[in-house]
């Protein structure tokens, strides 16, 4: 496996230009050493996104698209390049760079109320009062509608709602870039649709800069302005980037026999299991 | 027992007639049950009661007859239960009675070796979470003190004893010592443990969030470890009450320990016996105590 394919849409010196990306994965590079065998995870991914841009990232597992991810989230350091957030290298976590985690990740001592109030006290200490964090709080809860369930703990409520309240938490700290690591990959397909409709209505509100990790063909399509495919490990790299020509809002039910989502579908699936076949079903044929 | 064989009885006369009453009186049919199913009830939490507090009262009253046979021929060295019920019985009945400064109740005594404790508990508890997460925070930490941890809790408590009082020169915070040293191994230890268990998750949302160090400590650290800590606090009660009554014995004063060294001196068997019941209890109450608290401070904590 080769990195072959170069990047596309991502050569031309777009960084001269006055209208400098707002995020900016430049040239990074990721290795590992684990004693004296080093492996490289991540080979010059370059990738400029801008403000109020929904950016998903698809490739088959295993090829370092979460690393990416934490790369920009700040989780894991960069080997070679950079990751610029409006011009400002970013090398540590912070709240501008909010993460959704595919296990939710809240704070199972904590109420719903709680989980999301630790980050608005944290990021707000000073610029909101008391009662408008208390207020902050309850809005984002009630964004993703679990205002009802504030006094719960997490075990006390579902997959798909412990989600929910993982991007109300993301969502409070009003990050520049909203993370999200396969936000509904543990989630059965009816929950699934439903959060997918939420994030949808969420951006289309908000119009926050979204950089989504997926392995899920049609939510890429669906929730995306750009699909960036990721070649398979090691040494991963983006393999073709593909605009979602789609108008929004998008529905769901609309899509299903548009020609621009079905040929949009057709080209990932196309990549993903034609050029760039998973190493594992290459090992089974 | 006696009520409820009063209550087996009454119900007979009801239960019978309904049977008979089905047939002859419908109407009358409808009001027995009613009145029947509440004795019925009783007897079966009685039934219950019965099922979980008599085999302990059974074991313990056949416990106390081998005793009382074993015990009961002139060559005995031990008195037996008929005898430290007679000998000691002013201890048995009244824990409170203050009768001069060395006559006074087990209940006092209690009291006195149980604020020990709670000094010595409380500081192996304070500094021992305080150890347990440096350790488990820093590799570096573990590496240099673990290796002293792990030799230093072998130690038996009563060899701290000779050490403590050649450096407090004073018998108080000696014993309070010896109960710190003992009982601050498994804190430390299972803090530790606790806090290296923390998943990664909580640690990225921490980092995320930028909290500093003692917001981590009381935000993330100690309720994700929180069940790692009751584990080692709940042993380290245990050891402390362990460790009390020996470090009494020899350091005096009016605790439960030295009064069984008193007693030893003074041959005072029976009061051993009852003194020993006594610590016994307490330790068990203890030892509940701390899991209870336990059990409400890490609620939501485990089931992750």
């Amino acid at each position: 496996m080769i990195a072959h394919v170069p990047a596309i849409s991502h050569t031309t010196p777009r960084a001269q230009a006055p209208g400098r990306p707002f995020l900016h994965i430049d040239h990074v590079t990721k290795t590992f050493s684990r004693g004296s065998t080093v492996s490289e995870v991540l080979a010059d991914i370059d990738l400029r996104i801008e403000q109020g841009e929904y950016v998903a990232i698809i490739g088959h597992s295993g090829c370092g698209k979460s690393t990416l991810l934490n790369i920009v989230a700040g989780l894991l350091e960069v080997t070679s390049g950079a990751v610029l957030l409006e011009d400002k290298e970013v090398n540590e976590p912070g709240p501008d760079r909010a993460v959704v985690f595919q296990n939710h990740s809240l704070l199972p001592w904590l109420t719903v109320y709680d989980n999301v109030r630790l980050a608005v006290d944290k990021v707000f200490s000073g610029a909101k009062s008391r009662r408008e964090r208390q207020a902050w709080t309850m809005h984002n809860l009630e964004l993703v509608q679990m205002a009802h369930a504030k006094d719960k703990r997490p075990m006390e409520i579902s997959g798909g709602m412990k989600q929910r309240v993982g991007i109300a938490r993301a969502l409070a700290m009003e990050p520049k870039v909203l993370l999200l690591d396969e936000p509904f990959g543990a989630l059965d397909a009816l929950t699934r649709a439903h959060l997918q409709d939420s994030v949808m209505a969420i951006h289309q509100k908000l119009e926050n800069t979204v950089l989504m990790i997926t392995h899920d063909v049609d939510e890429a399509v669906l929730l995306s302005d750009r699909i960036v495919m990721m070649t398979n490990g090691p040494a991963a790299t983006i393999g073709e980037v593909l605009e979602v020509e789609l108008p929004r809002p998008r529905k769901r039910l609309d899509l299903v026999d548009n020609p621009t989502y079905i040929q949009a579908r057709a080209a990932v699936l196309e990549f993903l299991y034609a050029r760039h076949k998973s190493p594992a079903l290459l090992a089974a044929e | 027992m006696a009520s409820s064989v009063a209550t087996t009885k009454r119900i007979d006369p009801i239960g019978s007639p309904r049977r008979v009453g089905a047939v002859t009186a419908p109407a009358a049919v409808v009001s027995f049950p009613r009145r029947a199913r509440k004795p019925d009830r009783l007897v079966a939490l009685l039934r219950e009661a019965g099922a979980i507090v008599g085999p302990p009262i059974i074991v313990l009253s056949l416990a106390l007859l081998i005793w009382q046979i074993a015990a009961a021929g002139p060559k005995a060295t031990l008195p037996t239960p008929l005898k430290i019920w007679q000998d000691a019985k002013d201890l048995i009945v009244d824990p409170w009675f203050v009768l001069g400064p060395q006559d006074i109740g087990l209940g006092w005594r209690v009291l006195t070796s149980l604020q020990r404790v709670a000094i010595g508990f409380g500081l192996a508890a304070i500094v021992g979470v305080a150890l347990g997460a440096l350790v488990g925070q820093s590799q570096w930490a573990m590496r240099g003190l673990d290796p002293i941890f792990q030799v230093l809790r072998t130690v038996p408590p009563l060899a701290w004893l000779p050490i403590s009082l050649a450096a407090f020169r004073d018998s108080a915070p000696s014993a309070i010592f010896v109960i710190f040293i003992t009982a601050i191994w498994p804190v430390i230890i299972n803090t530790a443990v606790g806090i290296r268990n923390i998943p990664q998750d909580y640690r990225n949302v921490a980092r995320i969030l930028r909290l500093n160090q003692a917001e981590f400590f009381w935000r993330i650290m100690v309720p994700s470890a929180a069940p790692y800590i009751f584990t080692g606090l709940r042993i380290g009660i245990g050891l402390s009450w362990l460790a009390i009554v020996a470090a009494e014995m020899l350091t005096g004063g009016v605790g439960i320990g030295f009064f069984i060294w008193d007693a030893w001196n003074s041959s005072r068997l029976s009061d051993i016996v009852v003194a020993l019941v006594y610590i016994g209890v307490i330790g068990f109450v203890l030892d509940r105590l701390v899991a209870l608290v336990g059990h409400f401070a890490t609620r939501g904590v485990q089931a992750t």
